[in-house]
């Protein structure tokens, strides 16, 4: 609320040439670039939240079925590896760092660590990609499948058991979704990378650096929910 | 059923309807009650402050606390009462006597079939009065839901799942069902009534409604045609229902949906009956439930005869 | 609160445009022509008008299928359509009321038309994800067009499982849509949370906040928190259709009543996104045609905020009788009363309001007081059908359809209608006819009235819904409500052509028609100018503060329009 009336730029809707040294990117139907800040930041937060309830529907749907079929889900996620989970983990959580280094840098105009960074993170979102791949392959080899087509052979016929096709279906969905998110990801860092090159960030400005930071962390954080409820228990 | 019964409520007919009844009304009018004052202050303040001169200047009026404290408790105050009434009538309906008299009821698309302990079944639900029955209901494609305005009853009826209602009917007559679960086309044909018998003339219709041993298959067949709802879709005159008529169906050749015709005889018939989607009829769509799938031999036979018997 | 200000509007700004009593006709309808200006705009002020003419004529689509749908019934038997037709023209009726219609048209239309301008500001705080919205919204709708062209969509609006994972394939479109429009909904909210926040006025403490754009601002949570939820059940719900997960459909081990829940979680919120805008208006409406400050400001903005948090505890009170369990029924049932609480706050402070007030009874206020009784009615029935063992009996037939009818239609839509009459002269510039605005008003009552008020007394009958036959002891209520659908009908067009008439045939709108104190009457003229203000104002007292703006009792008109040069705060 302060920013609203206490700062000192004037309200003029072309304000060019009136005195004051406007950043390049300030928005006039603004104040002052503090609130133009605040507000992209609480934007950001809000959108995240529906990315939380989006995933939440997901998770209650995980919970009932676990909480009626305990056993078959024990059973089921055995069929997960949780090496190839673990390595995922370790994986995105090392990309958070980095997210939150290149915001670092940026602070103190340290352009080139923060690209470093940026690219750093790609090669993270690439690599639990990867991963995931194979980890899918894997499944689909032996007919674990999302819906109908799921028909556990060759090896898997432990699986063959009613209501393992739920676990199934809510893993797939589940962490196909978070992979959707992943995806994204890795294009808004690119994205952020090539404009870093071009010089587009400074500690005065790096909004959809500190946006895209806030947005990674909460992928991120799903996948630590995600992971020991697929793999683990 | 007719014009009994009260300007809001059709004439109950089962122990428990007079105390859903009495709930209604209580409800009911308290909500008249405020309402009319609601509205009376509204029209009141309307007529008595309105709009005389553009210079009306009106005093400040300052919010008064005590207003609003009245109308946090007194509405607070009313929905309790009124919640802990509901919840009670709402026990009994859920809790069925132990010795209720059970029946099976199985919904599907459109039509309702109810099976008795000693094996008859029926398109129509019969009763006996002043005894307790359970209703022990499952659907086997889509949502369905019981409905008896009368007795002030409903339930969701579903698949892979049993839901139960019951009650206990006050006087022998007879009573409309409808299918309140919106199950698409003929939602509203899913229709049948309820007929409450004395106890002694439910006996009889009980005895007399199985299927006699000496009885032909046509005969059989034309029992079964109404016991299963063939007659939901199917209809004996010619006319177009949501399936093909089986008035001269039999020894007929017709078109098929791929294209193709077809010769009505045994084979094909009994095909048609075991897996519906095998063969579309032409002009119509693949609706026919698959779950006749597991009709005995028997009754496959005794359908078919009763359907050859059907020419003009 | 800052007391010294710093909004010196320089005289360059001024040269800039040309000051307003010159040349009066320059404002944010005409500075731009073009049709791309329009298409590519970021003005909040002429997004709300593309939202206002995409629900008009969803309105319109929607509601000529209702009359199809009152067609039908008007007697036993084929009338007019079969049922597969009929179940579809309904499932389409209500799809494009709740989600084309209702949901978007207040916050989309009249919140983002005045929601800036009420607090001070020159626009909303993400302007392109504002032009977002619409884009998305208008894909959205494009979904639905292809569902309808497609055919089949015959689930109902709340596409019950397995019904719906088995039926056609075009249901696939409909869902997409709902999801789409999703999205356009949850920018909305979003975008509204961060401009109340952060882009309020100098002096714009959060007690002198216009009741609209409190009721706003509950909206909008609603929406964020909400919207998503059915985001994931529709996708859920066709990845059930093409993939055959066993979520939802019990053929797969799939539980339907869990799809219920999902359904609910969102939908049961979202009739709080539909009416407490609705609400917002009526504040504003009740206050300024009373010339009182309205009773009870802090009840009545905390109690939005309370319906909002309550709203998502009660969903299971739509499944009493789906076999969910008693317990779950009876918590909801308990929680769904509380929620009449703070709704009763509202309703007995709207119209203590008027208590020695000075009551003006133009055609917005006529609006108001018909929102009073049909809501009232409306919310009345709701708790009666929350009562578990009455809801037994009522659950699935007319009465639900008549409660819903009076709250969505009676409340959110005659709201609507008040509103639109009201920001009309300041939305464009042109006063419409009061006489014919009068008339119109009163038809819409009646007819709303015969239309749905006998629906009540068929559904207690025990007529179910969405039948598209009914038995011949109901023809006769039928008949009468579907006469009322054609006088409601013909209330509505005579607004459809007055507006239109005014549009261009209208007299010209002073600054404050209505002696209102809110920013968009005070410190706007009208219309307003691109920029909302020529300095942003300094707020110095409350929304209906009528007593200390003097100026507003003054002149000729006294607040009939008299107004016309700028008022304080843009007097140089
Ligand atoms: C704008 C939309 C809207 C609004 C505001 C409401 C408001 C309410 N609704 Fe409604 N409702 C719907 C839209 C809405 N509803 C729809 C669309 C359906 C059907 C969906 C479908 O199945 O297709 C439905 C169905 C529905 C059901 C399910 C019925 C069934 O299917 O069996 C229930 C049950 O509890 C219910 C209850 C309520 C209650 C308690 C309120 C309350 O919020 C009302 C509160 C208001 C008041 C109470 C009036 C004012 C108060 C006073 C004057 C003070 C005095 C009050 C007391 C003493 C209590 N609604
Ligand atoms: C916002 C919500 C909304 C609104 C406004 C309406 C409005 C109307 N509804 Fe609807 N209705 C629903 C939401 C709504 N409905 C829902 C959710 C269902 C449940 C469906 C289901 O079971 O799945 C339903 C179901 C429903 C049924 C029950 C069907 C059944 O169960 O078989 C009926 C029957 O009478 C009906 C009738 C009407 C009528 C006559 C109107 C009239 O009020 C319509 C009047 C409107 C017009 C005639 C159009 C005129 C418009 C213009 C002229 C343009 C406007 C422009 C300006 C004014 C600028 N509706
Ligand atoms: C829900 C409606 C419905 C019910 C109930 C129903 N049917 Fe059908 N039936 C259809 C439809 C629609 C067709 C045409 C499409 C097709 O061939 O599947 C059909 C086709 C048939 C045919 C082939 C007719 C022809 O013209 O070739 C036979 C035989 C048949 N049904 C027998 C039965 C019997 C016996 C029953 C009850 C035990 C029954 N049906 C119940 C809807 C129904
Ligand atoms: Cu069965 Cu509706
Ligand atoms: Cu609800």
């Amino acid at each position: 609320m302060a920013s609203t009336t206490t700062t000192a730029a004037p309200a003029v809707e072309h304000g060019h040439g009136d005195g004051h040294a406007h950043h390049p990117r300030f928005q006039h139907h603004f104040v002052s670039m503090e609130q133009q800040f605040d507000s992209a930041k609480l934007g950001m937060w809000l959108f995240l939240i529906t990315e939380i309830l989006l995933f939440s529907g997901m998770f209650v749907a995980y919970t009932v079925y676990r909480v009626w079929h305990p056993e078959v889900f024990e059973v089921a996620s055995e069929a997960l590896n949780p090496f190839l989970g673990g390595l995922n983990t370790v994986v995105l959580l090392a990309s958070s760092l980095t997210v939150a280094l290149s915001i670092h840098f940026v602070q103190k105009d340290q352009i080139q660590k923060m690209n470093w960074m940026l690219l750093l993170t790609v090669l993270c979102a690439a690599i639990f990609m990867v991963v995931k791949y194979f980890e899918y392959t894997a499944k689909f080899e032996h007919g674990l499948y999302a819906g109908e087509a799921f028909h556990p052979h060759a090896g898997y016929e432990q699986f063959n058991i009613p209501y393992a096709r739920q676990f199934f279906s809510i893993y797939f969905v589940m962490t196909g979704i978070h992979g959707v998110h992943v995806l994204i990801g890795m294009g808004m860092f690119t994205w952020l990378y090539t404009r870093g090159l071009r010089g587009h960030f400074s500690s005065e400005w790096y909004t959809p650096v500190e946006l895209s930071g806030l947005y990674w962390h909460i992928v991120d954080l799903i996948w630590i929910f995600l992971f020991p409820l697929m793999y683990l228990i | 059923m007719g014009d009994k019964g009260t300007f809001w409520l059709p004439e109950g007919a089962s122990t428990l309807a007079g105390e859903v009844d009495a709930l209604f009304y209580f409800v009911y009018w308290i909500s008249v009650v405020i309402f009319v004052a609601v509205i009376a202050a509204m029209v009141y303040f309307m007529i008595r402050y309105r709009r005389r001169t553009p210079h009306d200047r009106p005093p400040v009026v300052h919010e008064s606390k005590v207003l609003e404290v009245t109308w946090i408790v007194v509405p607070t105050i009313l929905v309790l009462i009124v919640f802990t009434w509901g919840f009670k009538v709402f026990l009994k309906l859920g809790v069925a006597p132990p010795d209720a008299y059970e029946i099976q009821v199985v919904g599907q698309k459109w039509s309702w079939q109810f099976n008795y302990p000693n094996g008859v079944r029926s398109s129509e639900l019969h009763v006996p009065v002043d005894r307790p029955v359970r209703l022990q209901m499952s659907s086997v494609d889509v949502l369905h839901s019981f409905y008896i305005p009368a007795f002030r009853v409903k339930q969701d009826v579903l698949p892979n799942r049993y839901t139960s209602i019951w009650f206990e009917a006050t006087r022998a007559d007879t009573f409309q069902v409808y299918c309140t679960e919106y199950c698409g086309t003929q939602h509203s044909g899913m229709l049948t009534k309820v007929i409450a018998h004395e106890q002694s003339a439910f006996e009889t219709w009980l005895q007399e409604s199985g299927i006699p041993d000496d009885a032909s298959p046509a005969q059989r067949g034309a029992l079964l045609y109404t016991q299963l709802g063939c007659q939901a879709c199917h209809s004996l005159d010619g006319t177009r229902l949501t399936g093909p008529s089986f008035q001269g169906l039999y020894g007929s050749t017709h078109g098929l949906a791929d294209g193709s015709s077809v010769e009505v005889d045994d084979n094909y018939l009994r095909e048609s009956i075991l897996e519906p989607s095998a063969k579309i009829v032409e002009g119509y769509a693949n609706v026919m439930p698959a779950s006749y799938g597991g009709l005995t031999e028997d009754e496959l036979t005794a359908l078919i005869a009763f359907i050859e018997e059907q020419q003009p | 609160m800052a007391t010294v200000m710093h909004t010196d509007a320089p005289a360059e700004a001024a040269a800039h445009h040309h000051p307003e009593h010159h040349h009066p006709e320059h404002h944010y309808l005409n500075h731009e022509k073009t049709i791309w200006s329009w298409l590519s705009t970021v003005d909040h002020k002429r997004i709300g008008i593309m939202y206002a003419i995409s629900v008009a004529i969803f309105f319109l689509i929607a509601g000529v299928l209702a009359l199809l749908v009152r067609m039908e019934l008007l007697g036993p038997g084929e009338t007019i359509m079969g049922p597969d037709a009929y179940n579809q023209v309904f499932t389409l009726h209500a799809v494009m009321m709740v989600f084309l219609f209702i949901i978007p048209a207040v916050p989309g239309f009249l919140g983002n038309f005045a929601l800036p301008i009420q607090i001070g500001a020159k626009d909303v705080a993400f302007p392109r994800l504002n032009l977002a919205s619409w884009y998305i919204f208008m894909a959205g709708a494009a979904l639905a067009v292809i569902a309808i062209g497609v055919g089949q969509v015959d689930t109902g609006w709340t596409f019950y499982t397995p019904y719906s994972s088995d039926g056609s394939n075009s249901v696939f479109f409909v869902t997409l849509a709902v999801f789409v429009a999703g999205f356009a909904s949850i920018f909305t909210g979003i975008n509204f949370i961060v401009t109340i926040h952060k882009m309020r006025a100098p002096g714009m403490t959060w007690n002198r906040l216009p009741l609209f754009v409190w009721a706003l601002y509950a909206t909008s949570i609603v929406q964020v928190l909400a919207t998503p939820v059915i985001g994931i059940t529709m996708v859920l719900l066709f990845l059930e259709k093409f993939l055959g997960i066993g979520i939802f459909d019990p053929a797969l081990g799939g539980d339907p009543i869990l799809f219920q829940h999902f359904f609910w979680f969102y939908s049961h919120p979202a009739v709080y996104i539909m009416i407490l805008p609705a609400f917002g208006i009526i504040s504003e409406l009740v206050t300024v045609f009373s010339r009182q400050n309205i009773q009870g400001y802090t009840f009545i903005a905390l109690s939005s905020v309370a319906i909002a948090f309550l709203g998502f505890l009660v969903w299971g009170h739509h499944m009493f009788v789906s076999g969910q369990s008693a317990v779950s029924s009876i918590i909801f049932s308990l929680i769904t009363y509380l929620i009449g609480i703070p709704t009763g706050i509202k309703v007995l402070n709207w119209v203590s309001t008027m208590y020695k007030g000075s009551v003006w009874l133009q055609t917005p206020m006529l609006y108001a007081l018909s929102f009073l009784f049909l809501f009232t009615i409306g919310g009345l029935t709701g708790v009666m059908v929350g009562v578990l063992a009455v809801d037994v009996h009522l659950h699935d037939t007319y009465f639900i359809v008549a409660h819903f009818h009076y709250v969505m239609m009676g409340g959110t839509v005659i709201a609507l209608l008040g509103g639109f009459h009201y920001w009309w002269p300041k939305i464009t510039g042109k006063m419409y006819n009061e006489t014919l605005g009068k008339i119109a008003a009163i038809l819409i009552f009646i007819g709303f009235n015969i239309t749905f008020f006998t629906q009540f007394v068929l559904g207690s009958r025990g007529m179910p819904r969405r039948y598209y036959d009914y038995l011949p002891e109901f023809t006769a209520l039928h008949q009468i409500s579907t006469v009322g659908s054609w006088i409601l009908a013909l209330g509505l067009f005579m607004v459809l052509f007055y507006m239109i008439h005014s549009m261009f045939r209208g007299k010209k709108a002073p600054a404050n028609p209505w002696g209102a104190a809110t920013l968009e009457w005070t410190h706007c003229t009208s219309p307003p100018d691109p920029h909302n203000f020529h300095h942003t104002p300094i707020v110095t007292h409350g929304p209906y503060d009528y007593h200390a703006l003097e100026h507003l009792y003054e002149g000729d008109g006294v607040g009939d329009g008299a107004t016309v040069e700028a008022a304080p705060g843009q007097k140089h």
